[in-house]
């Protein structure tokens, strides 16, 4: 074929690969923002918790200044409501729709699809910390700044164990039952997985649960970095145990339809 | 695509499927519900891969082929496909992000009457609405080949019209469109080239003057699907 033949013929090329991982990003973080019950999971109920412990003294979060160990936790329990409540809901009804099909033999890709929704969940933690954050800051909070970088190493361990958690749930339930079980799971997670109150002010037998639990990790984990200033190795081990299990389940078991 | 085969556990969906689209035509898969319509337009998807047998898609193997091929190909799945949160422009925008020389989306948009629901979001679509997206989904890349599985199933008269000249015009471009349908009345006055499949073969195919000779496209169908009646 000649140079002038080729040149008539329009190229039917994908965008590079950088510009359609971050149109998909775009395209879920806005859409996220725009979902009224996932901004009330990501955002208003974290907040409310976080006012709700503020201003009363129970349940008892232990020792330390009450709102430095509120803080951490809530911001724990956001990242749940993201990772884990929103991902799977939304990636079950995705699956339902074709969407997850249609996208994967659009130019996007399967992996291309995954790495923008990782990195939509990542955009909205950081409203999330951003928002949290702020809150806490009015109510008083004084965390250890050094903490922000074993807290950062910790978010990425918690959002990757609980994504991969939600894909497992996704990816092998029915829409409706992800929808019943996402929200029914973020309820047991706050209320016995130790992220707000900390595993070590719970009964004996829950408190070493909730230590091995995800949740338990991640907010033993925020807790340490922002209070101590530490990198606590026991969650990190916690975490990555869970998000190994997690993503070979859930690679192995992930149907792209139901 | 030459002699495909697709078990589903005890089903056979496809049992040596064998047919070709050519660019620059309409290409209509007629056949009975169950007959493996939706399995072998999947399997040049690259949705699915065939037990056995081989499927080219612009010269290329269509599971997991890379995103220039993928780009090359148009997608309208049966079930739509499209995320329910969204509006249809700004999904259409976000598509045709996706490709390097897309598609006019403000021209398509008017072209398909989308420009009537633009602001409603996808979950409030009435099915005819959400057909006229997805079409425009996956012409959105000014695709090389156009696999449309029923994209007029639910469309008024009108909005059916519309959509046959738009896949004319794609046709005309060079494009080879293939469409699945039910219609004897789509396949006879839009596909240039008719493949009827039963039981996961073909029955017959051809032109539609091939097909027909004296009797008429419907006679001909029953003819070849009847045994697969229940």
């Amino acid at each position: 074929m000649s140079p002038a033949q080729t040149s008539t013929v329009p190229a039917r090329a994908a965008a590079p690969t950088r510009d359609r991982i971050l149109a998909q990003t775009r395209f879920e973080t806005g859409t996220l923002l725009r979902n009224g019950e996932q901004l009330l999971v990501a955002l208003v109920l974290p907040a409310m918790a976080l006012v709700g412990l503020a201003l009363s003294h129970s349940p008892s979060l232990g020792p330390g200044a009450r709102i430095d160990v509120a803080v951490p936790g809530v911001l724990a329990l956001a990242v749940i409501s993201t990772a884990f409540t929103g991902q799977a809901i939304s990636t079950a009804f995705d699956r339902r729709y074709g969407v997850l099909r249609l996208l994967g033999v659009s130019p996007l890709g399967r992996s291309g699809l995954l790495v923008a929704k990782a990195l939509a969940v990542l955009m909205i933690e950081l409203l999330q910390f951003v928002v949290i954050g702020a809150l806490g800051l009015g109510f008083g909070w004084q965390p250890k700044w050094i903490g922000l970088l074993p807290a950062a190493l910790l978010t990425l361990l918690g959002t990757w164990a609980f994504v991969a958690l939600a894909l497992l749930l996704a990816g092998t339930l029915r829409a409706e039952g992800v929808l019943a079980l996402a929200n029914l799971i973020w309820v047991a997670f706050l209320a016995l997985g130790g992220v707000i109150v900390p595993p070590s002010q719970m009964p004996a037998g829950l408190s070493h649960l909730a230590a091995l639990l995800p949740s338990g990790a991640l907010g033993s984990g925020l807790r340490a970095a922002f209070i101590d200033g530490q990198l606590a190795v026991v969650p990190v081990l916690v975490l990555v145990l869970w998000a190994v299990v997690a993503t070979a389940l859930a690679s192995r078991t992930f149907a792209w339809s139901d | 695509m030459r002699d495909l085969a697709k078990r589903f556990g005890a089903t056979t969906a496809l049992a040596g499927m064998t047919w070709a689209a050519r660019r620059g035509q309409v290409t209509a898969v007629l056949g009975p519900n169950g007959a493996g319509k939706t399995t072998t337009i999947e399997c040049a998807e690259g949705l699915q891969r065939p037990d056995s047998g081989e499927v080219r898609v612009l010269g290329t193997d269509p599971w997991q082929a890379g995103p220039d091929h993928r780009a090359a190909v148009g997608v309208m799945l049966q079930e739509g496909g499209l995320p329910n949160a969204s509006t249809p422009v700004r999904l259409l925008r976000h598509l045709a992000a996706f490709h390097r020389s897309p598609a006019d989306v403000d021209a398509l948009v008017e072209r398909l009457g989308i420009d009537a629901f633009s602001g409603t979001t996808v979950r409030r679509l009435s099915g005819g609405q959400k057909q006229r997206v997805a079409l425009a989904a996956a012409l959105i890349g000014r695709p090389e080949v156009a696999f449309l599985d029923e994209p007029t199933a639910g469309l008024d008269p009108h909005a059916r019209l519309d959509a046959w000249d738009l896949l004319r015009q794609t046709r005309d471009t060079g494009c080879a469109v293939i469409v699945t349908t039910h219609s004897f009345e789509e396949a006879e006055r839009l596909a240039d080239h008719i493949v009827i499949v039963n039981r996961g073969r073909v029955a017959t195919q051809g032109s539609i003057a091939e097909l027909t000779g004296e009797h008429s496209l419907e006679k001909v169908y029953f003819s070849h699907t009847r045994e697969s009646a229940r």
